[in-house]
């Protein structure tokens, strides 16, 4: 593409500091694109639910399969030995995206939901007991909840709510003031997936050091759309999927501090997992393996990685300019459509743009997008403790990718419109 | 827009997704249950009044939700009043039937199947079929004498 034809799509027009995503060749990766639905042109506007997926990683899991697969960690054969080393691979792509310091910190589970089990189970099992406290926030999604209350609910733990204010800020002063004495762990999300809000993070994590409280943070949303150093932050464990990173499904990711997985005892038991196994008596593996039992997601680790080298090539720096400028554009225009109100407009966010509409349920606004061929999220995004602190039951989500344009956002604003006529 | 959202939302669900009826929760009810759909987290609460005769004397619902949900809640009341409790469930698999199934629903003219029919226009959009279901699945929970249902 030529230079004028780049600048023509960069989302930040005037800021020469970030070299411009090129779309219509970003869009040309992701063979899904050129669908239509109900007769128009597919407009994907969920990511955040998951991403659509490039070739490169469709042909790296194609490629696997043709040329490259056994199973990992076992056989003497070669096909075994160059399956491992491309699935150990993947776990080095992992460490380097979060600049882990090893990728023996990088434990691989089935999905960010598993990870978030593993980490209540096995730190429970190691450090907590009755009376003991874990906070988490209001914007948490239910995957970062309900394993804690089932925790609650077996072992008498304790849970803490950090409020937020009416625009979806995360208050850091009353964060602080629920850690106490009886605090053992901090698990907050990164970036919230209902509003966009993103979490200081780095204050969250040096407040609770400040008091030996170890941080659990929630990546999910925030491993797409920024560069995340575990390291800088200084995060005990971080926790994000595959599949809302342009990579497949089936492959969660888990990264602990060497230290802190150390400590922790297995999550499930079976093979891959064991140093030794007599029926007296088994012993295990080190981190990772000692929480990877059974046969491991292979391919999808692959697929993964493919991922992460697609992300890296177009550089994060120019993804977030884009990203930023595509949520702008859809905040100005969205706003200008009668009856819309945005909901979430904290001071800081990702690409999500969530709303509701007088007179028309989300529901009614999905259905009627749909058929102008708009991928909207309807609901309550697997937060409902969240949707009942903003005082609605759902609403409409359109989050936005490297693949978006403004070009798709005039379409869902058009969209809109014609709800507000249906509607009133 | 479309001819198949013309179909959805007819000016009939606009009007009862906007006013409905029976909005209220009868004093004198006697069978209650909650309904809930899990995928949108809309909930309703249907009241009803049955008689010794095991006639429907009153039934009312509240709730919030999407157009579709509300509007057949609301159009659920204003037939089943006078109805026995095996005419309901009659009605309800008439109307499941509707919702779901291809074809003409072979509702008579004027009959309170052919007034329901104005949200068979839900089968083109099969995501939608819980909403338009949710007040009658709450319902037959109520007369089963069942507190809770979900669409899942």
């Amino acid at each position: 593409m030529s230079k004028a034809a780049a600048s023509r799509v960069t989302s930040t027009p005037g800021d020469n500091s970030v070299a411009a995503l090129d779309v219509a060749r970003v869009r040309a990766d992701f063979p899904i694109l050129s669908q239509q639905v109900f007769g128009q042109p597919l407009v994907y506007f969920d990511s955040a639910a998951s991403a659509q997926k490039p070739r490169q990683v469709i042909e790296a899991m194609s490629h696997a399969y043709e040329t490259c697969y056994a199973n990992v960690h076992r056989g003497v054969h070669r096909m075994s030995q160059l399956t491992t080393d491309a699935f150990e691979a993947g776990r080095e792509k992992v460490a380097r995206l979060l600049n882990a310091g090893s990728a023996d910190e990088i434990v691989f589970t089935r999905n960010a939901t598993e990870a978030f089990n593993l980490v209540a189970t096995c730190f429970a099992g190691a450090h907590m007991g009755q009376g003991d406290e874990v906070v988490i926030s209001t914007l948490e999604h239910h995957a970062n909840i309900v394993p804690w209350q089932m925790l609650r609910d077996r072992l008498g733990i304790v849970l803490r709510i950090v409020p937020i204010d009416d625009t979806g800020n995360f208050l850091v002063d009353d964060y602080e003031a629920l850690l106490g004495p009886r605090t053992k762990l901090v698990a907050v999300t990164h970036v919230s997936n209902a509003l966009g809000t993103v979490v200081p993070v780095k204050q969250v994590i040096d407040l609770a050091h400040a008091r030996n409280i170890s941080v659990l943070l929630d990546g999910c949303q925030a491993v797409p759309h920024m560069k995340v150093d575990v390291r800088a932050l200084d995060a005990d464990f971080y926790i994000f999927t595959g599949h809302k990173l342009y990579g497949p499904t089936g492959i969660g990711v888990l990264y602990g501090k060497s230290e802190r997985l150390n400590a922790l005892p297995p999550y499930q038991g079976g093979g891959e997992m064991i140093a030794s196994v007599t029926f007296e008596k088994t012993t295990f593996k080190a981190p990772p393996h000692r929480f990877e039992a059974g046969t491991p997601p292979i391919v999808e680790v692959i697929g993964l990685g493919a991922a992460i080298d697609y992300v890296h090539g177009l550089g994060y720096e120019a993804i977030a300019a884009h990203e930023h400028g595509l949520r702008a554009y859809a905040e100005t225009r969205l706003s200008r459509v009668p009856g819309l109100r945005i909901v979430g407009t904290a001071r800081e966010k990702a690409s999500i743009v969530s709303f509701v509409m007088d007179n028309a349920h989300p529901h009614d606004i999905g259905t009627i997008v749909d058929r102008a061929g708009v991928a909207v999220r309807t609901g309550h995004h697997c937060a409902q403790p969240l949707m009942q602190r903003l005082g609605v039951a759902a609403t409409a989500r359109a989050s936005f990718a490297l693949y978006n344009t403004r070009e798709e956002v005039d379409v869902l604003t058009r969209a809109l419109e014609s709800v507000h006529e249906i509607f009133g | 827009m479309l001819d198949d959202l013309r179909e959805l939302y007819q000016e009939v669900i606009l009007d009862h997704g906007r006013h409905p009826r029976n909005l209220r929760r009868p004093s004198d009810a006697n069978r209650h249950a909650h309904g809930h759909n899990p995928m949108c987290g809309d909930s309703v609460v249907v009241h009803v009044t049955v008689d010794e005769a095991g006639v429907i004397r009153d039934v009312a619902f509240e709730g919030k939700g999407c157009a579709i949900s509300v509007a057949s809640a609301s159009l659920m009341t204003e037939v089943l009043k006078g109805k026995t409790e095996t005419e309901a469930t009659a009605l309800f698999t008439g109307f499941h039937d509707m919702c779901t199934r291809d074809g003409e629903s072979g509702a008579a003219e004027g009959s309170d199947l052919e007034r329901l029919s104005v949200l068979s226009g839900v089968r083109e959009f099969p995501m939608r079929v819980k909403c338009a279901t949710l007040a009658w699945h709450t319902l037959n929970a109520a007369l089963a004498g069942a507190d809770n249902v979900t669409t899942e």
